[in-house]
């Protein structure tokens, strides 16, 4: 009976990618702990239930069919455009950003769905033009990833619209979109720049400033990044042990159990830790990167490739953004930041590797 | 160009993207490379550099501020104390508009005017960012009202700190002195004197008399505390502690009763009053009259206090016994005396005539005796006890102003009489060189006539003629004149009495030349002397001198007469006295500002001190009052 009980449960979880998720996110529960002060359980179990949620989906969208969720991934794709175009037209302004539809029962933010939306579209798309995909398919490719991001970046929510961007851009270069091409487009951003920063909020460039030189306003831009560095820096390489950082305990590392979190962990757990930390996303990515690899359509491959490589990008964006060598974007730390609607994004994401590892065999067929 | 073309072949599509996902799979391997890389630099390599920034961060010393000692009298009764208040203090770095926060403040508590002035006051001394009273001894509910309200008040601050008080208020105030808030000046002082460490968290410093000069006695060592704290700057908890070591109490040679009596007995008059042990130098009574509430000093005096005490043209704050110079008089004359005896000049049995005036030979100019047409046959004795001028006047002449000076500085004129607070000026023991140096002018003759009898160029303070006063009663031995008597250590609470150094051990005139003195000063208290009226009664023996200084010049001819002369322009009266004349206790020096005769004014008021101390009486015995034609000694040049 119980064996049958997890088998049911089980069927189409991968295993290795399983155990590697559910280290890292056990993991995450104890820096959690830490994080909320130590003493109080409130945010753990909050964390808690926030995984349950998370995992209910990664058990779903494991059971999605990949044929199943190319039919659906246009479908979310535009209800997810549409909602985005809402919130520019009446969404909730909060903190200064435009980025929450209030829909009566509840508010939610669109550009959640897009991180899973974005992906599955391109995938999908050329899976449809697998027969011969041409220079113009990439323009329109372009266009399906650019609108959004577009929309997202004006929000303005610079962090989600670059994840975004990248996971769209992920899935075109699996596409084999051409060096050349590549050559030309990254040349033309280049030389874009100068507009983009004419372009940019006040506090994004001064993000960029901050990061050149965090000294120069140690109280105000600065603080964030010169006391996570001082808390990463401190731990040295044991640590200072759980629940012992200073930097982290005494409130001096900002924003503590969310996008900086990082920054507890380095010091309480040291180089040791963030080396743990960095093998289990290794682990994590080399098991996405094999499904990718041995998925047997262009769709589930493409949707593979480009969901894993987004969460590279998840860790090494907030990754570098704690230790000072990327500017600060509000990126949380994937599976270790407080938090559900990033962590169920993730989860989600990790369910439709599941599903694509598990449901080979029977599309090979 | 048809990319398509390339990928039709669904094998070669494959290993594109495998190629793809392989070079996806080593630039991931780089960044993590770069970001280990990064953590290793800043965990392995720097880690000293970020350790040391996040125990600054978190660790903050506060220094602990030790009580001040206390200052007591002889008898144990408080001069200088400590008492716990609320304070609110506002550090105006951290208010942008400090004037209307204190506006909405008057609106939760009372701020007077006083108060505002005294802080605009405070803030124009001191720098932004210090932490300054608005208000002092508040009240538990106005403490209560303030905390309910404190979210509106940044910037603003409750504390709970000691404060000096002067339970004596004015009495003894010149000697005592007073603490207030660490100025420029003082912190200068205090770096030159490498103890910016002992004054974190400090910021009163003593100012003046005792307080001033025993400040490194008072303050006591400062403790300091090391406090975990978090980013909001809250105390989490302490980390180590060392304890402050509180000042130590001054226990001082002031008699307070004695100091009141002797104040009181000014009455309205000004001056000032020196009393000391012969045998020590131990200063039981020290009176500048008017004296302040030193008490006004401690948070920082408002302006209106401050221009009241220093314009007033009483100048109470003048310590007028250390810093008034004033022309001795008559009571110079015993040191003249001595000075006749120590020369070998005039016998004690020879006697001069005295017409009423002396003159230089060959010059008309008369200097003319107090007395009109003299006092007969006067000899040495006779000199001292009706107070002859014009046997003075020869004597000088006789001497020498060198000589006289010479004899005059073994008593102390002319230098600091080295009393142990601050700001005592030395007084003016002429010579020929002293007048080269100070007008480019050689001395005159005439000039030698005046210093005689006390004027002309010669100045003293109380303090130095109180002192010179003692070695007349000590039997001609030096004395410093001193304020601390011993130190009870606060650790140990053990009272330890100070030696005082710069006194002398051989006497400096002999015993015989002493004895015919203090014999013609015993009588100077008695029926025929200046002062016999003041001495009336008494059960024990005085000896004493008196003398008048005059405040305005007279011309030749000219009559003084105390109705047609302002006030402030009657002479000065002085008087020195020891008693018992036998064996000595008490010897001091009297300054009454336009007192007009030392016999009548400044007499009394030694007489009352002396009953009280000798005789224990609170109140001092009646005294007849003074008649109008009674001997005076008063010199008309």
């Amino acid at each position: 009976m119980i064996s049958r009980a997890f088998d049911f449960l089980a069927r189409r979880i991968d295993g290795p990618l399983m155990a590697a998720l559910a280290l890292t996110l056990a993991l995450g529960l104890t820096v959690v702990y830490s994080a909320s002060g130590g003493g109080s359980v409130d945010r753990v179990m909050g964390q808690g239930r926030n995984l349950l949620v998370a995992f209910l989906a990664l058990w779903i969208f494991a059971h999605i069919p990949p044929q199943t969720l190319m039919r659906l991934a246009l479908p979310i794709y535009l209800v997810g455009l549409s909602l985005l175009i809402g919130v520019a037209l009446f969404g909730e302004v909060r903190n200064g950003a435009r980025r929450w539809l209030n829909l009566g029962f509840t508010s939610i933010q669109p550009s959640e769905i897009m991180k899973i939306g974005v992906p599955l579209v391109l995938a999908w798309y050329f899976h449809r033009r697998e027969e011969a995909v041409r220079l113009r398919d990439f323009a329109i490719a372009a266009v399906i990833l650019v609108v959004p991001v577009g929309l997202i970046a004006r929000q303005p929510d610079l962090g989600t619209a670059l994840l975004i961007f990248a996971a769209g851009f992920f899935v075109i270069f699996l596409a084999g979109l051409s060096w050349k091409v590549i050559a030309t487009l990254t040349a033309l951003g280049l030389a874009a720049l100068p507009f983009l920063w004419s372009m940019m909020h006040d506090y994004q460039r001064r993000r960029i400033f901050t990061l050149l030189n965090p000294m120069e306003d140690p109280l105000g831009a600065g603080y964030h990044i010169i006391q996570s560095t001082i808390a990463i820096g401190s731990g040295g390489v044991l640590g200072k042990g759980w629940l012992n950082g200073t930097q982290a305990q005494l409130d001096f590392v900002p924003e503590r159990s969310t996008d900086f979190i990082l920054a507890v962990f380095g010091e309480e757990f040291g180089l040791v830790g963030n080396a743990v930390l960095i093998t289990l996303y290794v682990l994590i990515i080399a098991r996405g990167l094999m499904i990718a690899a041995n998925a047997s359509t262009v769709f589930s491959r493409l949707a593979a490739g480009a969901i894993t490589l987004t969460f590279f990008t998840y860790a090494f964006v907030n990754m570098g953004m704690v230790s000072g060598i990327l500017p600060v974007v509000g990126v949380p730390l994937p599976m270790i930041s407080y938090g559900g609607t990033a962590l169920m994004s993730i989860l989600a994401g990790f369910g439709i590797l599941m599903s694509i590892s598990t449901h080979k065999q029977l599309v090979s067929s | 160009m048809i990319v398509g073309q390339a990928l039709r072949d669904p094998q070669r599509e494959l290993s594109v993207f495998r190629g793809r996902i392989f070079l996806g799979a080593f630039l991931i391997l780089v960044a993590f490379g770069l970001l280990l890389a990064r953590f290793t630099w800043l965990q392995v390599f720097q880690r000293e550099y970020y350790h040391t920034l996040a125990e600054a961060n978190r660790i903050s010393v506060v220094p602990v501020v030790p009580n001040r000692g206390l200052i007591l009298d002889r008898n144990g009764e408080v001069l200088a104390a400590n008492y716990s208040a609320y304070t609110l203090e506002v550090t105006p770095s951290k208010v942008p508009n400090v004037e209307r926060a204190i506006d909405e403040l008057a609106t939760v508590i009372e701020v007077s005017p006083r108060d505002r002035r005294r802080f605009r006051k405070l803030q124009e001394e001191s720098k932004n960012f210090e932490s300054l009273p608005i208000r002092t001894r508040l009240t538990e509910e106005e403490v209560a009202r303030f905390a309910v309200n404190r979210f509106r008040f940044p910037g603003f601050e409750i504390k709970a700190r000691l404060f000096r008080s002067y339970p004596q208020g004015e009495v003894a105030s010149h000697a005592i002195g007073y603490i207030g808030r660490i100025n420029d000046a003082d912190v200068k002082r205090i770096d030159a004197a490498s103890l910016a460490n002992n004054y974190k968290g400090t910021d009163h410093i003593g100012k003046l008399g005792i307080e001033g000069a025993y400040e490194k006695e008072l303050h006591g060592v400062t403790g300091s505390e090391q406090v975990e704290i978090d980013a909001g700057g809250r105390a989490i908890r302490a980390l180590a502690r060392s304890e402050p070591i509180s000042g130590n109490n001054l226990i001082v040679t002031l008699d307070l009763k004695l100091q009141k009596i002797a104040e009181d007995a000014f009455g309205d008059y000004k001056g000032a009053l020196v009393a000391m042990d012969p045998a020590t130098g131990e200063v039981l009574a020290l009176v500048s009259r008017p004296g302040f509430d030193p008490n006004l000093f401690v948070d920082g005096i408002d302006p209106q206090n401050w221009d009241a005490l220093n314009n007033s043209p009483d100048k109470p704050l003048n310590n007028r016994a250390l810093r008034g110079q004033y022309p001795p008089g008559s009571t110079i004359k015993p040191f003249m005396a001595l000075a006749n005896l120590y020369y070998k000049k005039r016998s004690p049995e020879y006697s001069i005539p005295d017409p009423g005036f002396f003159s230089l030979p060959g010059v008309a100019h008369r200097y003319r005796d107090w007395k009109k047409g003299g006092h007969g046959s006067v000899n040495l004795h006779k000199s001292i006890v009706i107070s002859c001028d014009t046997y003075y006047y020869g004597l000088a002449t006789e001497l020498g102003i060198d000589a006289i000076h010479d004899f005059l500085t073994k008593f102390g004129f002319g230098q600091r009489a080295g009393i142990d607070i601050e700001g005592e000026l030395a007084g003016i023991a002429p010579s020929q060189e002293w007048k080269m140096q100070r007008f480019r002018q050689k001395w005159y003759a005439g000039d030698t006539v005046s210093v005689g009898i006390g004027q002309g160029y010669m100045l003293a303070t109380p303090v130095q003629l109180a002192t010179a006063t003692a070695m007349i009663a000590n039997g001609g031995i030096p004395v410093k004149p001193h304020l601390l008597r011993a130190v009870q250590d606060s650790k140990t609470q053990e009272t330890h009495p100070v030696e005082q150094a710069g006194g002398g051990a051989e006497p400096i005139v002999k015993p015989e030349h002493l004895a015919l003195v203090r014999a013609a000063m015993v009588d100077v208290t008695r029926p025929g002397g200046t002062a016999s009226q003041a001495a009336a009664g008494a059960p024990y023996a005085i000896a004493a001198k008196t003398g008048t200084a005059q405040v305005v010049g007279m011309k030749q001819n000219e009559k003084y007469d105390e109705k047609r002369l302002k006030r402030e322009h009657w002479d000065h009266a002085l008087f020195i006295a020891f008693a018992p004349a036998d064996n000595p206790k008490l010897a001091m020096a009297i300054l009454v500002e336009n007192g007009q005769h030392g016999g009548s004014t400044a007499a009394p008021i030694a007489r009352k001190v002396f009953d009280y101390f000798l005789l224990g009486k609170k109140d001092a015995a009646k005294l007849p009052a003074p008649k109008e034609d009674e001997p005076e000694d008063e010199e008309h040049d």
